[in-house]
């Protein structure tokens, strides 16, 4: 799929978007947003904890990453087209993440072992966490689920290293959120830390050949196919 | 709406004049069926507007999707400093299915390098920050997906064939 029209996240405006009302040019472009569209949990608010699997077995919870940034990126289905550019996407931008040691976290509601076959089909660095059983409990509790679909809305949110959410967004079903809003959001929370290692745009250029620079891969995923 | 960053300069190629009233930027991955798809559309708005149109390509590969990718936008750039990178940035779109190193190195000799020059290039990655660098515009700019055009440093929204282009940069041009 190529690309097309999508709104852009513009600032770390924290959640004030579920609040507004939708334009016209948005519900022209966006038919899917009705009035059961998600009312994320904004920013302010504490992230609520969680623990899903990982892999069929192996579990992560959400204070496993405390101390770091994390970026959470619900997703309405693994295989669709226009998450698996965007997650396509992040796994590109991933260095840039690390750069500010965040941790990038995509969940859906489908199972494990589903993951774990799209995760190897399309070579992601990072964890698919399946909000499956209660399905959807933790987009629900993020304010990110979508009743009349039965999936999770395409909601982003990224949480400093105390866990609270510190800015928050979500995209139409079918638009891909892109990542420069992630990436506004991380640049906030670093410029307000005073953490020995402070990243900005400024080193990009300087870095060294990117194939040293690639992220490792988790040792649950062993077995994915060489991209080169 | 996002714009372009950084905007259209010195570090970009560019074909066309750099008095031209519209500046149409794409993002593009040289092993993205889509951007294959669009080059000769590309072309043709080129043709369509004459010196009034300057193109810029911008890489954008996903590497992890697209394994040719991030040498083809390398092979690309090294084929700059001789002055033939429009010509191997086509014959790479116009081959899209065979674009390994050793077929990108071919193309480097069949428009004109000398031979090891490609070769040489991707080896010692004299070009991957460069790519990655045009890459991380993309991300900064808002693009998602490839390929992403922006005309006169606006995202464009509308459809990627000819006609739809020509109307949209036109647009952009009437307004100044």
């Amino acid at each position: 799929m190529p690309a097309k029209k999508s709104p852009r996240p513009a600032t770390k405006s924290g959640g004030s978007r579920r609040s507004s009302a939708p334009s016209a040019a948005r519900a022209a472009s966006a038919p899917r947003v009705t009035d059961d569209s998600p009312r994320l949990l904004p920013a302010g608010m504490k992230a609520p904890a969680f623990t899903l699997r990982s892999t069929p077995d192996q579990s992560v919870s959400l204070s496993d990453f405390l101390g770091r940034p994390v970026i959470l990126a619900f997703y309405p289905a693994d295989w669709s087209p226009t998450c698996g550019d965007q997650l396509a996407l992040y796994n590109e931008v991933l260095p840039e993440f690390q750069r500010f040691n965040a941790e990038l976290i995509g969940i859906s509601v489908d199972g494990a072992w589903c993951h774990a076959a799209y995760a190897k089909a399309r070579n992601f660095h990072f964890p698919l966490l399946a909000d499956f059983e209660p399905k959807g409990a933790v987009a629900k509790a993020y304010g990110a689920y979508t009743p009349t679909a039965g999936m999770s809305g395409r909601a982003l949110f990224v949480l400093d290293a105390k866990g609270t959410i510190r800015w928050s967004y979500l995209s139409p079903m079918g638009v891909n959120p892109g990542a420069d809003g992630i990436l506004a959001a991380l640049e906030g929370l670093a410029g307000e830390t005073q953490a020995a290692r402070r990243p900005t745009a400024a080193d990009a250029p300087a870095r060294g050949p990117e194939r040293t620079a690639r992220p490792a891969r988790p040792a649950a995923q062993t077995s994915r196919r060489e991209a080169r | 709406m996002s714009g372009l960053k950084p905007p259209v300069g010195a570090h970009d190629h560019a074909k066309g004049s750099d008095t031209a009233s519209v500046t149409l930027v794409e993002y593009g991955d040289y092993e993205c069926p889509h951007c294959a798809v669009v080059h000769p559309i590309v072309k043709a708005v080129q043709r369509h507007f004459g010196h009034r149109l300057r193109f810029v390509f911008r890489n954008f590969p996903l590497t992890q999707v697209h394994p040719h990718a991030d040498h083809a936008a390398e092979a690309a750039e090294a084929a700059d400093p001789a002055g033939k990178y429009w010509d191997m940035h086509d014959a790479i779109f116009e081959h899209q299915t065979a674009i390994t190193d050793r077929d990108l190195a071919r193309y480097g000799e069949q428009v004109g390098l000398e031979p090891g020059v490609i070769e040489d290039a991707l080896t010692a990655q004299t070009y991957a920050a460069r790519v990655r660098a045009d890459f991380m515009s993309g991300v900064r700019s808002g693009v998602n997906g490839t390929p992403m055009f922006f005309i006169n440093g606006e995202q464009y929204q509308g459809g990627y064939d000819a006609a739809s282009l020509i109307a949209g940069i036109e647009e952009t041009a009437a307004r100044g």
